[in-house]
């Protein structure tokens, strides 16, 4: 089809084409960025948690006056725990993966070092990689005789003697890897303060950080056997299958309100629901991003349908003359669908520059990486596909036109 | 004049319906999108004590070990409890309140109500006057109720509401951690938003039920929650060992009102430091800063980044919906240039037709203002339902309501600016003898 009466007459329209251009131009800039930031955001949410989380509960259990001895509570709560009926696994820690609240220490590989190598979350509590079924893929787990209460740890730390400290670690495949790349890590010392040096002596497959809020840092997390005694911030975590979650739930704060009805139930909660929470706000962000953008597609196509119409009713003698000269109906109706696709491809191509620009000052605002080349012809076909769509309905009533129209004078 | 224009305006818009429909939906859409985003902003960004929060100021000092210095690196974000306890005792500002935060189990005396965790404040006297924190009932306790580390609580009136059914409970007990305390004051619904005296806590919708004196917390080792950093060999901060000296775990807050006053607690927290490095604990030269509350905020960049990409989102959509509601316009107005034309040639100026063709897009400005406005309040209560922590603070207030009538009306009038500076420029002649 011959495209150069349409130039001709788009050029006789400059100032509405422009606006129509640059409208275009904004919603595919705006769209390709959306999209690429709702693929962001999705990927974000599919982060794995290294944890069998349909298997997992968390509670947590606060006593309103402090237990004498906290580390034999703590035992007797797990014992009382694993006997309840549909318990795998049973154990206790300070935090769970994508939890938020964290302890974090600070690697050194040499303890003169000046700087700190990495910060990694450090777990602390007993069966931890058995009940949360991360898997160990090299070396033992943590043994019984590993283990140093917290409280003993803290005075030999204080006093700067070395016995009372823990001495070895498990650490995840992902940590091992940028510590020593390409070396076994098992026999190697990790440094937590100039004092503390811990041996690795397991690796475990996945264990996401509790505040995984950096992909490429999520996996450094470490378990280190230190025991931290019965209080409010100690988790009690049950492994037991999918279907038997909710049974295990009541059986097990029942058991746990036996041994002091007094005490408080603070955390309550399947791993589901951890893990929910943790991305609710990206899950919130997905979600306005994709009315964002189909409020944009709409108020886009309404605007090139209102344009469409107008054009149409202004040139309707010009319609009437060309059928009268012999052009069919659908050579007008591909007109109005041609002259939509110069005007949109245009707009495309100033959006794709436009969608480069809003992307560069997102990089440098929001922490997002490049957007990349894959993303543009998303934004391409979407308002293409949405431009054809809009102008159909006048581009039909512009055929419907009968020729007789050239005869009228007005 | 202003009357027929409006009456003009009014007859073309009823005219053509679906366009005029078209238009007013465009711009409530944008409206309502732009001022949903923009109240939650203005709310997460607004100051928590208006009036008073110019003159609050955190000092920080920087007692870390030379491990890991670098020059211009920042402060830790907290002090220690021995600076903390050091720079409270200077008295060197008007007020000053030292303060962390924590959970505590109450037990109450009427056993109806099972035992709860309510979020605790441990803190000094000056905390309750320097924050403006109005009492119900009673007072805060004294300076002297401090050092003696008095068994005193002030609680929040939800809490007071809870257990004594909003009667005066001042000098009745409460059961806090095993041990009895007096309560000495009730307060009057206060709950800064952004939680700025720590934001350990999280930023808003945060508020503490009890307050107790510090000193009594430390003595009786009650739950310290929040962030704890510790360097060297520093460590604690677990239920029954406090963290050492080498963990920042305090914030202290001072007022200061008046510039000279900031510039000498400037050189107290210098001359602090120097000292402290000449006696050999602090080993850093002197690092100190003292922000005051709007500036500690935006230091710590409080507003979530998701809120401020929504706004910025919400204008990008406005500004589409303005470009269309301008293209439309001007397809409107072209449309009538017959009847224009003939105005022009019956002696009206371009002024005069270009103040109508203006009223005209006023009117879809001002009904777009309405949508957008009720298109906002829906957007707010979508907000509200969301589980993020600031969500229930997410109001329309009066500010926002005028800024949307502002924003509406100024982006049509902007936007109907070319099409009717381009209507005005027919020739009047062309358009009679064209028909």
């Amino acid at each position: 089809m011959d495209i150069r009466p349409i130039l001709s007459s788009l050029r006789r329209h400059k100032l509405t084409s422009a606006l129509l251009i640059l409208e275009i131009a904004l919603t595919c800039a705006i769209v390709c960025n959306a999209v690429f930031l709702i693929g962001q955001r999705l990927q974000r949410m599919d982060m794995p948690s290294g944890v069998a989380e349909h298997e997992l509960l968390q509670i947590q259990v606060a006593d309103t006056v402090a237990p004498p001895n906290p580390y034999a509570r703590s035992a007797e709560d797990l014992a009382v725990l694993s006997q309840v009926p549909g318990v795998l696994s049973v154990a206790s820690s300070n935090q769970v993966p994508f939890g938020n609240s964290s302890s974090n220490g600070n690697i050194m590989l040499d303890p003169n070092q000046r700087e700190r190598t990495l910060n990694a979350t450090t777990y602390f509590g007993e069966n931890i990689a058995k009940t949360l079924g991360t898997r160990l893929i090299a070396g033992r787990d943590l043994q019984s005789d590993d283990f140093v209460n917290v409280e003993a740890a803290l005075k030999a730390l204080a006093t700067g003697d070395s016995k009372n400290l823990p001495t070895v670690t498990l650490i995840t495949h992902t940590l091992a890897e940028r510590l020593w790349p390409g070396q076994n890590p098992l026999g190697k010392t990790i440094y937590l303060t100039p004092v503390v040096g811990i041996r690795v002596v397991g690796v475990l497959d996945s264990l996401a950080r509790p505040n995984a809020y950096d992909p490429a840092k999520a996996q450094y997390s470490m378990v280190v056997p230190l025991r931290m005694g019965a209080s409010k911030d100690q988790i009690y975590l049950i492994r037991t299958r999918p279907e038997d979650r909710a049974n295990v739930m009541i059986a097990a704060l029942a058991a746990l309100k036996k041994a002091d009805p007094r005490r408080v139930v603070t955390t309550q909660r399947t791993f589901d629901e951890v893990r929910r929470r943790f991305f609710q706000d990206d899950r919130a962000m997905a979600g306005i991003l994709v009315g964002v953008i189909v409020a944009l597609l709409i108020v886009t196509a309404l605007g090139i349908v209102g344009l469409a119409s107008f054009w149409v009713a202004q040139r309707r003698r010009m319609i009437g003359v060309r059928r009268a000269l012999g052009a069919t109906r659908s050579d007008i109706l591909r007109y109005f669908q041609t002259e939509n696709f110069l005007l949109a491809s245009i707009g495309i191509a100033f959006g794709m520059l436009l969608a480069y620009g809003v992307n560069l000052f997102l990089m440098a605002h929001y922490e997002l990486p490049r957007l990349p080349g894959l993303y543009f012809p998303i934004g391409a076909l979407a308002l293409w596909l949405v431009g054809q769509g809009a102008v159909l309905g006048p581009a039909l009533r512009a055929a419907a036109v009968p020729p007789v129209v050239a005869t009228r004078s007005v | 004049m202003f009357g027929y224009y409006l009456d003009l305006a009014l007859r073309s818009l009823r005219r053509n319906k679906a366009l005029t429909a078209l238009m007013v939906l465009a711009v409530a859409l944008g409206i309502g999108a732009s001022m949903t985003t923009l109240t939650v902003l203005h709310v997460l960004s607004g100051d928590p004590l208006p009036g008073r929060s110019g003159e609050l100021y955190y000092p920080q000092v920087d007692p870390q070990d030379i491990k890991g210095m670098s020059p211009d690196k920042e402060p830790p974000q907290q002090l220690t409890l021995i600076d903390g306890q050091n720079l409270l005792q200077a008295k060197r500002a008007d007020r000053q309140a030292l303060m962390t935060g924590g959970q505590v189990p109450i037990d109450p005396s009427d056993s109806s109500l099972d035992p709860f965790y309510a979020e605790a404040r441990y803190t000094t006297t000056d905390f309750f006057a320097m924050f403006g924190a109005p009492f119900r009932y009673g007072q805060a306790w004294s300076a002297a109720d401090d050092e003696a580390k008095a068994r005193d609580v002030v609680i929040a009136g939800t809490l007071n509401q809870k257990l004594f059914g909003g009667a005066n409970s001042v000098g009745r007990s409460l059961r806090l951690a095993g041990t009895s305390f007096r309560i000495v004051g009730v307060l009057d619904g206060w709950q800064p938003n952004p939680h700025f005296y720590d934001l350990n806590t999280g930023a808003y919708a945060y508020g503490e039920q009890v307050f107790v004196p510090l000193k009594t917390m430390l003595e009786l080792h009650l739950d310290h929650n929040g962030s704890t950093d510790c360097w060297g060999n520093g460590g604690g901060g677990t239920s029954s060992i406090l963290p050492s000296n080498e963990c920042v775990w305090m914030q202290f807050w001072v007022q200061l009102d008046s510039p000279a006053k900031v510039a000498a607690y400037r050189e107290v927290l210098v001359h602090y430091s120097q000292e402290q490095k000449t006696l050999g604990r602090f080993q850093r030269a002197p690092n100190a800063r003292l922000r005051n509350v709007m500036q500690w905020l935006d230091h710590n960049m409080v507003v979530p980044d998701d809120v401020r990409l929504q706004t910025g989102l919400a204008f990008g959509f406005l500004l589409v919906c303005l470009v269309n509601t301008v293209g439309l316009m001007l397809a409107k107005f072209m449309r009538r240039a017959a009847e224009l034309g003939v105005r022009r040639a019956l002696g009206a100026s371009r002024r005069a037709l270009f103040a109508q063709l203006l009223i005209e897009s006023g009117v879809i400005g001002l009904v777009g203002g309405i949508g957008g406005l009720l298109l906002a309040l829906l957007g707010l209560w979508l907000v509200r339902q969301r589980p993020s922590d600031y969500a229930a603070l997410a109001h329309l207030d009066l500010s926002m309501l005028f800024a949307t009538f502002v924003l509406a009306l100024g982006a049509t009038l902007l936007a109907g600016l070319l099409p009717a500076w381009r209507a005005c420029q027919i020739a009047p002649a062309l358009q009679l003898k064209s028909n």
